[in-house]
């Protein structure tokens, strides 16, 4: 193990958005199909560092892991003053797609876990022709609070300490220990306001209900996994979402979370693994024009 | 249990407290004293007060102390969420130590489900 050196590469890419440049820590690993990762809120893409390293899914995929502004190595826009941090749908949207045409990146595949699910459905609802499948981990249109995120940034409460003990619940009883520690170790790293300035897109801003109805799965493939454990976005949430998006594909994962990549990668890997075998193979009929 | 748990005490090194914890119908007073618990009574005390209460019931319990408990029942606030717990009073303490109090709630867990 000594001297071993990982195969992902990460890089800074300079990103308009909002009229602003922003420079975003993007980590990647093969060769193929684009498949861009959304990490969860409040915190980076460390959580997709198994994925990344994946022999077998890099052979046909480029993996890619972007941080979000404010998130890991991607420091807030340089005109920040300061100012709460409220992630909208609206600028969530135009993140992605700001950062896969600085890539350059054709009809790439998007994957996104919580947060990155929901927004996911957006793309689905705004921009399906943009892509080659959307795939939405621990994904609902809208799932009920339960927790006041006030908690989440108060001088008088350790905001890494709270931030990691209130997600700690949503990891499954089985997930291997390190792969925990490893999961919250990001949240405890966040910056003071990030992970309650996400949840406002979550809880306030990113309401879906009544739009997914309108997700044509013909244009573009969607794909919804949950973990059995997750109980922040339940696997009820999940499948009722889905029931209302024609064509949708729903997996509910055992022993699984709200962090399946990085919670218990090899779990996790039983059941997207597939997915992309089959989005790999919809591309392949695609190319010989047997789709539409 | 808790005795059992240095590194858990030392994580509570902050933190003094009284609460009630428990089964709803018959909880505890609990006194914690810099992480560690110097009293536990069954309430109800004449004129004793708590600062925050934590209630589950008694099948929250059982099943939250398994040691593979059923999705949805394997976490604090997955209980509070479904109604199987509740929440109450001045929950500061509660929030600054909340992983304390995940861990030291799920004892039970690694020690064949005693309370």
């Amino acid at each position: 193990m000594n001297g071993a050196v990982e195969p992902i590469v990460g890089r800074y890419v300079h990103v308009g958005i909002g009229g602003e440049n922003c420079r975003i820590y993007f980590e990647e690993n093969g060769a193929g199909i684009p498949l861009v990762c959304l990490h969860t809120a409040g915190s980076d893409g460390r959580q997709w560092r198994h994925l990344l390293s994946d022999e077998g899914l890099a052979r046909h995929f480029r993996i890619i892991a972007f941080d979000m502004p404010w998130h890991g190595k991607s420091n807030p826009p340089e005109s920040w003053d300061g100012a709460e941090y409220r992630l909208t749908t609206v600028r969530y949207t135009e993140t992605i797609l700001a950062f896969c045409r600085a890539l350059k990146l054709e009809k790439p595949v998007v994957m996104g876990c919580s947060i990155g699910g929901r927004i996911v459905l957006n793309l689905a609802i705004e921009h399906a022709r943009e892509f080659r499948a959307l795939i939405g981990l621990e994904a609902a249109d809208f799932q009920a609070p339960w927790y006041d995120t006030d908690w989440l940034n108060r001088p008088d409460v350790h905001g890494g300490e709270v931030c990691a003990a209130l997600v700690s619940g949503l990891i499954a009883p089985q997930s291997p220990e390190a792969a925990r520690a490893e999961t919250l170790w990001c949240y405890k790293q966040g910056g003071p306001g990030v992970f309650k300035g996400d949840l406002y897109f979550y809880r306030v801003d990113g309401d879906l209900r009544g739009r997914v109805e309108g997700i044509d799965t013909t244009a573009c493939p969607l794909y919804l996994l949950t973990g059995e454990y997750d109980f922040s976005c339940t696997p009820e949430d999940t499948v009722r979402t889905a029931a209302a998006i024609k064509g949708a594909h729903v997996t509910i994962m055992e022993q699984l979370g709200h962090f399946p990549m990085s919670e218990n990668p090899a779990q996790f890997r039983r059941y997207i693994a597939p997915v992309l075998d089959q989005i790999r193979n919809h591309s392949k009929l695609d190319k010989q024009g047997v789709t539409s | 249990m808790l005795d059992r748990m240095p590194a858990l005490i030392s994580r509570g090194r902050m933190l003094t407290c009284e609460c009630l914890l428990g089964p709803s119908d018959h909880p505890f007073h609990v006194s914690i004293r810099e992480g560690a618990i110097v009293d536990m009574t069954p309430a109800p005390v004449l004129m004793r007060s708590w600062r925050f209460a934590y209630r589950a019931t008694s099948a929250a319990w059982a099943e939250y102390w398994k040691p593979m408990p059923r999705p949805g029942w394997h976490d604090l606030l997955a209980l509070t969420k479904r109604k199987e717990a509740t929440l109450e009073g001045d929950l500061h303490p509660f929030m600054t130590h909340l992983q304390y109090f995940k861990d030291l709630l799920a004892l039970p867990r690694h020690h064949g489900g005693a309370a």
